[in-house]
């Protein structure tokens, strides 16, 4: 048993746990960037005219929500070769977590168009404006403020799951704790290190999304 | 300017409105008058096209509104068709529905900028001036929340008005108001009366604002007109039982 906590071994890994990070960080805001994009396209189709698409996206969302994270990274990285398509763990990674949190991400914003009043739907018609334009220029702007919150908590909930790209070799912090651990039969560094730092990560983006949320607010005029 | 020929609407088995014929006339401002859920608001519902009808044919300008000309007979009409018929119509709600996130200006600029295809110039210019004859010129850069119901209601007529309608939509414009207010509103409307030559159809509880501005007076009755006829015609001599209950219930709630 050994509790000591070896300064000369944490400085020793800081530069590839730092490097890590940055991996981390890029995982988590890609996947984000993917999630914002497809979420909108989710909440969007499942409000669409036609009712089988409506039924098919409300479907597909509701599967990836009901399954595990870990499995559908596994099955975009090891099945989909099967089908022709060589991805990267970092491509394949990316997908998966992209498509998970468009899932979750999708429920967000349809609570936020649905707290959009029908008044506000109707004003747009008797100006005779296109469906297009009602969404962009007038629903969505107001749906996206009370959506921030819930925004923000998914991508802080993305990136402590960017961990679990590790399974497929991504070199992301949790790849490179465990890495470091085996190479040096210590643990206790690299993982504290590891938790040291997404602690401080979390921690101003809660605060940053606050932050935003006051700023919408203030910059739509509401 | 606007006619109904046998429109039915029904919610399930209720019926909304029944074999309805009514006609509008260029320039003529009519009031629409009777209790509530005997379709007075649907008709003008039906008319800025937020319901469908399910049966009969609306004509605006003589060409139907609802439905379109195909191979010798009418269908319904697709989208398109409906945002080209719908520049003619504007309509005021009850609850203002001014978007929030856009200032006086804005909501009204956003109309003829997106849709009409206005330059940002010509908008604003059509826009003040607008703003300017309710009455909100000075307030054109505030937000709706910054502003009284009254104020609101007044910029979204402005806001109507800039897409130019022939026929204007009043769906009980001040009922929402505080009664100090309603006057603001009602004033603007009555210069619209006379100075334009719109075509205005009005839903109203106001009923001395009814008699003093209409050209006609309908009362509606379970989706159909009950009676109609000039204001002093109505409000002074009715000659239906129900006109005239509902006037005397009115009159007492006063």
């Amino acid at each position: 048993m050994n509790f000591e906590w070896s300064w000369t071994l944490t400085w020793e890994i800081m530069p590839r746990l730092l490097w890590a990070t940055a991996n981390t960080l890029l995982a988590a805001g890609a996947g984000y960037a993917i999630a914002l994009v497809g979420g909108l396209i989710f909440a969007l189709a499942q409000r669409a005219a036609l009712g089988p698409v409506r039924w098919a996206v409300r479907e597909f969302v509701e599967f990836i929500r009901s399954t595990p994270l870990v499995l559908q990274i596994f099955f975009v990285f090891y099945v989909a070769p099967q089908f022709g398509m060589q991805l990267s763990p970092w491509t394949s990674g990316l997908l998966a977590i992209g498509l998970h949190y468009s899932a979750y991400l999708s429920e967000v914003y349809r609570g936020g168009l649905e707290a959009v009043p029908r008044g506000q739907w109707e004003a747009c018609r008797a100006i005779n404006m296109s469906a297009r334009d009602t969404y962009f220029r007038i629903i969505i702007p107001q749906a996206l403020v009370p959506a921030v919150p819930g925004m923000g908590n998914y991508l802080v909930g993305i990136l402590k799951d960017t961990p679990m790209l590790s399974v497929i070799g991504v070199m992301e912090l949790m790849h490179a704790a465990n890495s470091i651990g085996s190479e040096h039969y210590r643990y206790l560094e690299p993982f504290t290190l590891v938790g040291l730092i997404f602690f401080l990560i979390s921690l101003p983006t809660a605060g940053l999304i606050k932050l935003l949320e006051r700023r919408l607010r203030l910059g739509l005029g509401l | 300017m606007v006619r109904f020929m046998n429109v039915n609407k029904s919610y399930g088995k209720l019926n909304v409105i029944e074999q309805l014929n009514f006609d509008v006339a260029e320039g003529e401002m009519v009031s629409i008058i009777g209790p509530s859920g005997s379709g007075k608001t649907t008709v003008l519902r039906t008319l800025m096209t937020l319901e469908t009808i399910n049966d009969g044919v609306i004509y605006v300008e003589g060409k139907p509104l609802t439905h379109m000309a195909k191979g010798g007979a009418l269908v319904p009409a697709d989208e398109r068709y409906l945002r080209r018929m719908r520049t003619s119509i504007g309509m005021c709600f009850q609850s203002f529905n001014l978007f929030p996130h856009m200032t006086a200006l804005q909501n009204c600029m956003e109309g003829p900028v997106q849709v009409l295809g206005l330059s940002k110039k010509e908008a604003r210019e059509r826009s003040e001036e607008l703003l300017h004859m309710v009455g909100m010129i000075d307030k054109r850069d505030q937000h709706p929340s910054r502003l009284s119901g009254g104020q609101q209601q007044r910029v979204a007529i402005a806001r109507a008005l800039a897409m130019r309608p022939k026929v204007m939509l009043f769906d009980e414009v001040t009922s929402a108001l505080d009664p100090e207010v309603i006057g603001e509103v009602t004033n603007v409307i009555r210069k619209l009366v006379t100075e334009h030559n719109l075509t205005m159809l009005m839903v109203t509880h106001q009923m001395g604002f009814a008699r003093d501005i209409s050209d006609r007076v309908c009362f509606f009755f379970g989706g159909k007109i009950e009676e109609q006829g000039t204001p002093s015609e109505l409000f002074g001599n009715p000659q239906r039982e129900r006109t005239k209950q509902f006037l005397s219930a009115v009159k007492e709630a006063i």
